[in-house]
């Protein structure tokens, strides 16, 4: 099957001299819900760029579709929607209009649009605002605005540059429901996100990208199943001892409930928890004590360094 | 996209333009109306009365071309500078940048909301003349050609000025500093008839001078200028605009990174 996005050899180096893209190679297959992650700056929105033509590369190939953006741009992008970092759209304008233009300018004619967007808009729980001025509208509806538009000519590739940014918890989840609803009716799905437990929700692939390269594409699974420690909290019943051992496992007291251990890879959690025991310690509940897909990244990164 | 979508594509830009300043008309299309009102008063009636005949006809005959004109290429520079210019501050342009729509159509688009700017205002400036003077047409192809092409000539300015402006103070520097100059010595006011030989032939390097020229041409027909050598130049300077633009568009130049 063609892949959704191909990309190899990608280069940019900006005017300054500055190599935001280094030979970048990536390929993302259809149906994918992928997450592009990686540092601030590592090349994540000048690869978003380059894909929707917003930034002019210096070497490489880009297919979407298998459609090379080199010899028939207007074809690949009608495979494409794209929801950037920045709101861009008139702030003056009505949410409906913004959809409607947008339709227009993919040479939807206008009933259709009009259909679109009220579908669009009822999903994305704006029909309330449809015709308030997009100005007015608050930053989680901006965001969903703009899923909407990027969605109304039906792309088969959608890319998402931090979409949940500024979008309370709620809402958040409302809107993972939503992506992934339309990643299972067959729109490939690529997001770069900060929030790393976004793309473990979501996502089953994953690249991470540093200095303008890949560093890591992989599954998520794959990659955590790398992660050579893990952290975890233990709330227990009061009163703990002062000082707290178990073999094998490096276990420090938080404070007078808290308990912190660290599980290496091959380690049983389980006999952490005997040892604790032994020692009248009455274990309540246990959690991450760090995002594992954050704890990955950093170890990916570290390999690199 | 096939020629029906880029038709879609072409109406839905086009309608976005005049959608746009429609909604805000008391900045777009009154003050137009309120200026030539006055100086139809100021300078036709009050000034011009003591004047006399300018071009063989009276003075308040002479200047309500010009005037037109004036409004025209005022308003399709003004309407494109800053609808594209505030598109590019907004970012909003992306949504077009990244949209299959090839840049010929987003140019036209673009331009077409200019021309019908100033078709607009051109029409309101001159049901305001008429309650001063009797227009009578001497030539109504005339005037067709040379509003079109003067105000498309215009519009492309307008976006080559949008393209390369940083702020909202460089889309009006243009206006106030280049176009307002240019079309006060461009004949607007007064004959080239009036003016001493050198500085007749410098009124002549004035591009204005062809575009108020061949347009009073075309309503009294009466010019200081040839109008078919007018006509060559309102055109041979709109193919380039429309060149250049076309490469700002293929380029990206100040558009994309």
């Amino acid at each position: 099957m063609i892949p959704a996005l191909s990309i190899t050899g990608l280069e940019k180096t900006y005017d300054n001299g500055f190599r935001a893209l280094k030979g970048l190679n990536l390929e993302v297959a259809q149906g994918e819900f992928f997450a592009l992650l990686g540092p601030n700056g590592a090349g994540k929105s000048t690869t978003i760029g380059v894909i929707s033509s917003l930034v002019a590369k210096s070497a490489g190939k880009v297919l979407v579709h298998g459609v090379d953006i080199d010899e028939d741009f207007p074809g690949a992008k009608k495979y494409l929607g794209i929801v950037p970092q920045e709101f861009n759209f008139n702030v003056f304008e009505k949410p409906e209009d913004i959809l409607v233009q947008q339709a227009g300018f993919y040479g939807i004619p206008l009933s259709i649009a009009r259909e679109r967007t009220k579908h669009f808009l009822g999903q994305l729980g704006l029909a309330e605002k449809s015709s308030t001025p997009a100005r007015m509208l608050s930053g989680g509806m901006k965001r969903r605005l703009m899923i909407a538009r990027a969605l109304i000519h039906a792309p088969k590739l959608l890319i998402l540059d931090e979409p949940t940014a500024g979008v309370d918890i709620e809402m958040r989840r409302s809107m993972y429901d939503f992506l992934r609803e339309i990643n299972a009716a067959g729109t490939t799905i690529i997001l770069t996100t900060h929030y790393l437990e976004e793309a473990e929700a979501l996502c089953r692939n994953m690249a991470i990208i540093n200095h303008g390269e890949i560093v890591a594409n992989t599954s998520i699974r794959e990659l955590l199943r790398d992660l050579n420690k893990e952290s975890f909290l233990l709330d227990c019943q009061v009163p703990l001892p002062g000082t707290i051992t178990v073999e094998g496992f490096h276990v420090a007291k938080v404070d007078e409930h808290t308990i912190e251990v660290h599980i290496e890879k091959g380690q049983d959690l389980v006999q952490a928890f005997e040892g604790l025991k032994q020692q009248g310690i009455k274990v309540l509940s246990m959690r991450n004590q760090a995002n594992r897909l954050e704890q990955m990244f950093v170890s990916v990164l570290e390999r690199q360094a | 996209m096939n020629a029906y979508e880029q038709y879609i594509a072409f109406t839905t830009l086009v309608s976005k333009e005049i959608r746009r300043y429609l909604r805000i008309w008391t900045q777009t299309l009154l003050p137009s109306a309120i200026t030539m009102s006055l100086y139809y008063v100021i300078f036709g009636n009050l000034i011009g009365s003591r004047i006399g005949e300018m071009g063989g006809r009276s003075y308040m005959e002479f200047v309500v071309p010009g005037l037109i004109m004036m409004a025209i290429v005022t308003n399709s520079y003004s309407n494109v500078v800053s609808s594209f210019f505030g598109a590019k501050f907004s970012n909003s342009v992306e949504e077009l940048l990244v949209s299959p729509v090839p840049n010929y159509i987003i140019l036209w688009g673009y331009i077409m909301g200019g021309v019908s700017r100033g078709l607009l205002v051109a029409i309101i400036v001159t049901t305001v003349s008429l309650l001063f003077t009797s227009l009578d047409i001497y030539h109504l192809g005339i005037v067709v050609a040379v509003v079109t092409l003067t105000s498309i000539l215009f519009a492309l300015c307008g976006f080559i000025n949008a393209v390369f402006a940083n702020s909202f103070d460089d889309i009006s520097i243009v206006p106030t500093f280049v176009l307002t100059p240019l079309t006060y010595l461009g004949g607007v006011f007064y004959s080239l008839d009036l003016l001493p030989e050198f500085w007749a032939n410098v009124s002549r390097a004035n591009p204005l001078v062809y575009v108020v020229n061949a347009f009073r041409y075309g309503v009294l027909g009466v010019s200081d200028v040839n109008i078919g050598f007018s006509f060559a130049m309102i055109g041979g300077f709109a193919v380039i605009a429309y060149w250049y633009c076309m490469y700002l568009l293929r380029t990206g130049k100040r558009l994309r990174s």
